[in-house]
């Protein structure tokens, strides 16, 4: 369960960062902490992997990268860390993880998404995945996404 | 595609991460950048009021502050489609919702505080809909953060 310092942070910054020169400052008058705790308290929670980072959070489909495509790979249980490892290393790989199979109808353990300008681009990049896996890969399948239904960001109540 | 301007550029490429956590971090950020200030935030102003970024500040990990996260996969039958994503989106705890092309065409993550709250809303929306949501929880992560070059 989150503290309630860190619930207030997240509710005071989960938007954004104040676009004002001492935004820390303003977080901290939202907060009721003082600006050094803010500071204090954020670089622990980004220490600590609560926060991944802080900067400018892109919004891939207005940058261009309109293709989404989720490849998903069959491949032996006791290989997918290792293939994790190196399909994750990719630089065109946003997001990588195990997952678990639901036979027949879905055979796949191991997800990597893939964004690209175009389908073309991202089927491009799959083929690279395919080749680093080789035949390790028992199947594997693209699914490009056709529409956002839904898209909140984290929201939590201070 | 559309054409950045050198500013634009910078932030894009060079302000993903490592914002500083400094007293003053826009003029720290924006002598790196050879930017002032308050060129810095009005032109990340621009770039959120324009929709290019979703947002500028911190990016939470949702599941390292305690809550539960999990993907679910659902496959619609396509004269129900626009019906089942409203009874699925209408939930609070569904965050995300992509439509896909596969016979799993519907795919959302389900997110709480509580781990029992993910299991409940999962099995809220199998009764709702009367279809089967696959879990498709995260089982290990091989984690690059992701740089949109542009």
């Amino acid at each position: 369960m989150l503290d309630p310092i860190e619930r207030r942070l997240i509710a005071a910054t989960q938007a954004g960062l104040p676009l004002v020169p001492e935004p820390y400052r303003a977080v901290a008058e939202a907060t009721g902490l003082d600006e050094a705790e803010v500071i204090e308290h954020l670089r622990r929670l980004l220490a600590s992997g609560a926060i991944r980072r802080i900067g400018a959070i892109p919004n891939h489909y207005a940058l261009g990268l309109v293709a989404n495509g989720m490849s998903v790979w069959d491949v032996p249980d006791e290989e997918v860390a290792a293939i994790g490892a190196q399909v994750g290393a990719l630089d065109f790989v946003s997001h990588c993880y195990e997952r678990p199979r639901h036979p027949p109808q879905w055979p796949y353990n191991l997800f990597a998404m893939v964004h690209g300008r175009t389908r073309a681009e991202v089927l491009g990049k799959v083929g690279i995945i395919a080749r680093l896996i080789g035949p390790a890969a028992r199947s594997h399948d693209v699914l490009f996404s056709t529409r956002i239904l839904k898209k909140s960001g984290l929201r939590i109540a201070a | 595609m559309r054409v950045y301007d050198p500013t634009e550029r910078a932030i894009l490429n060079g302000l993903q991460g490592g914002f500083p956590l400094t007293r003053r971090p826009f003029r720290t950020a924006a002598h790196e950048l050879g930017l002032s200030e308050g060129e810095l935030i009005d032109a990340i102003r621009d770039l959120l009021e324009s929709g290019r970024l979703s947002r500028f500040g911190p990016l939470w990990n949702a599941e390292r502050l305690g809550g539960a996260v999990c993907l679910c996969a659902m496959a619609v039958p396509q004269e129900r489609f626009e019906q089942v994503a409203e009874e699925v989106n209408a939930f609070p705890e569904v965050a995300h919702n992509y439509q896909r092309e596969h016979a799993f065409n519907m795919w959302f993550v389900v997110s709480a505080e509580r781990p029992e709250r993910v299991t409940e809303v999962m099995a809220a929306i199998a009764a709702r809909t009367g279809l089967a949501v696959y879990p498709m929880p995260k089982q290990r992560e091989f984690f690059l953060e992701f740089k949109a070059e542009v």
